[in-house]
């Protein structure tokens, strides 16, 4: 049984230029109750890895540079 | 991260409580208040500083029994009536009795409570007969200031780390738990004296109507590990059939949230902006006649503030967008919705276990201990009604001071090491396929059914059916699951624990031959409730890997309910309309 991947619109959107993860800055993957974060090989940035989402904000409200920003899920908003 | 290593580590410590949330963080704290030279290991699948259900925070609290304004006998009598006379009294009682120290306790750690302008605690009337809600201005600090004391007291704090089973010893007694991390997948054996449970609700069992999988009323982390852990550790688990169904804002499925806005004067209508309900305290006859007017020409269901002056809707939003769902305001704001101007629609949850708001919960007594020896529960996932985040506190306490007494005067038992391989492989299993079925579509099908077949009012046949679709699901886990990945695996146990509870959800219920707690447990071929048969606990357990089902009398009550003070809550229906 072959896995195909469904496109979703994540509903955590990360500031690439305020973002300082490649300076080392973990906060919005450690505070995610669901873990859903990561930070990119590629760019160094943070980025929802997981289509998980509680909206529940620390992230958001927990990131030192106001980087993250929370939107309510497209399927109930 | 997240590539799965294999490894396996064995810590030893006298306490290990399982679950950081509300109740964990306390238990791990009295207990090393309690006896300071033990060692108390507090594990979490995600980071103690933000999970659980208060991450954020909460605005108030539901059940303040405060001096002045209620007794300890007043509030065990109201949650005895609320929960339709199936009570153990002594756990609510001791409850009752001990919470305002813990009030206090929290106050000094800096968690500020509402205060009138004579210096009293500020207690709203919400429920049907006493008065218990009192506020919390800076309840967005809650989890900060309890991490403090954690730091403090040099509690060990393992993160990101999952239990999966409990480990019992040659007499059954608690011998520790098997954990497994979310980002590697090593594996942590932990050797304990005494075993506290405080892993929240079984809050991802119903599909939210939204169809997407998170968006559940309780966090979505609380996906009912701790029940499927005491269930396989064999354990007896209360009244299951009494599931958690709550009111929330349509869609956006979080509490609208008449607790705040009620003491300020909103309340709940019908489309017709009439009241159909006396009082907004969540109780299962509440429920009842919110379900019915939402099936009814007059439904939907809204919470009415408009009518309200726009300084005092200033002060509820200044509350509800700050703290415990704060992205409330964005999704209001998403819709145009101004309370000002608009009522809000709301609808009921998914349903789910907790004992938080109802009381399908592990069975414990009034020191949190369960049936197994050496292993306590505490929180949303224990049996104590209707306890909400004080409850979860206060008995977080009474566990964590109780385990730690017991812990020193015991030795370790020894678990056996076959029970740990074979965890082992369980876990592991759907890893070590190439391809197969993904943990979340086994989720979802889960959860649709039991939103098809479990969802009240109850069914037999359908029950039955439901049954049969989870027997099917569970080959499926059992033979083709495929995990990619460590995270995954995190989501392929929960799904595994999400499917155990949906078994315990359609057995219990079934059990049950009668109607009771209004709509949690309304049996539609037993409309009525039966009093003869039925005032009793049902309890549910594992024997011989069996699941079975038995009765159990409710202990005899300590605080004495007159007949004509039973129905209280029956009549929540308003009369007439205005």
């Amino acid at each position: 049984m072959p896995i195909a991947h469904t496109p979703t619109a994540v509903p955590v959107i990360v500031d690439e230029a305020k973002c300082i993860a490649d300076k080392g800055c973990t906060v919005c993957v450690d505070v995610c109750p669901l873990d859903v974060l990561r930070i990119s090989d590629l760019t160094g940035k943070a980025y929802m890895k997981y289509d998980e989402c509680w909206y529940c904000m620390p992230c958001e409200t927990d990131c030192p540079t106001g980087a993250v920003t929370v939107n309510i899920p497209y399927l109930l908003r | 991260m997240d590539e799965i290593k294999s490894g396996l580590t064995e810590v030893v410590c006298d306490v290990l409580v399982i679950g950081g949330g509300t109740a964990g963080p306390m238990a791990a704290y009295k207990a090393k208040r309690h006896s300071p030279g033990a060692r108390v290991v507090l594990l979490e699948k995600a980071n103690v500083k933000r999970s659980g259900a208060i991450a954020m925070g909460m605005d108030g609290l539901n059940n303040a029994v405060v001096p002045g304004y209620a007794t300890p006998e007043q509030y065990t009598k109201e949650i005895t009536i609320a929960n339709d006379g199936i009570c153990d009294q002594a756990p609510v009682y001791k409850y009752a009795s001990r919470c305002f120290k813990i009030i206090q306790e929290l106050d000094g750690f800096g968690i500020k409570f509402q205060k009138n302008e004579n210096g009293d605690f500020d207690v709203k009337k919400v429920h049907h007969l006493g008065s218990y809600v009192l506020p919390m201005p800076n309840g967005d600090t809650v989890k900060k200031a309890l991490y403090r004391q954690l730091r403090r007291e040099k509690v060990l704090i393992s993160n990101r780390y999952m239990a999966t089973r409990l480990l019992t010893g040659r007499d059954g007694q608690i011998a520790g738990a098997i954990a497994v991390n979310t980002r590697n997948a090593e594996f942590l054996v932990l050797r304990a004296k005494t075993v506290i449970l405080c892993a929240g609700a079984a809050g991802r069992l119903g599909l939210p109507q939204s169809g997407y999988l998170w968006g559940t009323y309780e966090n979505a982390t609380n996906s009912g590990d701790g029940y499927a852990m005491a269930y396989h550790a064999g354990a007896a688990l209360a009244n299951l059939e009494c599931y958690q169904i709550n009111p929330l804002i349509k869609d956006y499925n979080g509490p609208a949230c008449a607790y705040v806005a009620g003491p300020f004067g909103a309340y709940t209508t019908n489309s017709e902006g009439n009241r159909f309900i006396e009082c907004d305290y969540w109780s299962g006859q509440m429920m009842q006649e919110f379900y019915s007017e939402l099936q009814s020409g007059k439904g939907p269901v809204f919470l009415k503030l408009n009518h309200l002056h726009s300084d005092t809707i200033g002060k509820i939003e200044a509350v509800l967008h700050q703290v415990e769902r704060p992205s409330r305001g964005r999704f209001h704001e998403n819709r145009g919705t101004n309370y000002r101007e608009r009522m809000i629609e709301m609808h009921i949850s998914e349903i789910g276990f907790c004992s938080g708001h109802s009381a399908s919960g592990v069975y414990v007594d009034e020191f949190a201990r369960t049936t197994v020896s050496g292993l306590y529960a505490a929180g949303d996932m224990a049996s104590v009604p209707h306890n909400y985040m004080l409850g979860a506190f206060t008995n977080g306490a009474v566990a964590g001071e109780h385990a730690a007494e017991v812990a020193v005067n015991i030795d370790l038992a020894d678990y056996n090491a076959a029970d740990v391989v074979r965890e082992q492989q369980r876990v592991l299993a759907a890893t070590r396929r190439e391809d197969g079925i993904p943990p979340n579509q086994l989720e979802y099908k889960t959860r649709r059914f039991v939103n098809d077949y479990l969802q009240p009012p109850k069914v037999t046949a359908k029950m039955k059916l439901g049954q049969a679709r989870f027997a099917e699901i569970r080959e499926d886990m059992e033979s083709a699951m495929v995990v990619r990945d460590a995270h995954e695996l995190m989501r392929s146990l929960e799904a595994a624990s999400i499917l155990d509870c949906a078994e315990m959800a359609a057995f219990a219920s079934l059990f049950r031959t009668e109607s009771r707690w209004g709509l949690y447990h309304h049996r539609v071929e037993y409309p009525e409730k039966n009093d003869d048969d039925w005032l009793c606990h049902s309890i549910l357990r594992k024997r011989d890997g069996r699941m079975i089902a038995e009765k159990r009398p409710v202990a005899p009550y300590i605080v004495p309910i007159d007949e004509s003070e039973r129905s209280a809550y029956d009549s929540q229906r308003i009369r007439q309309h205005a």
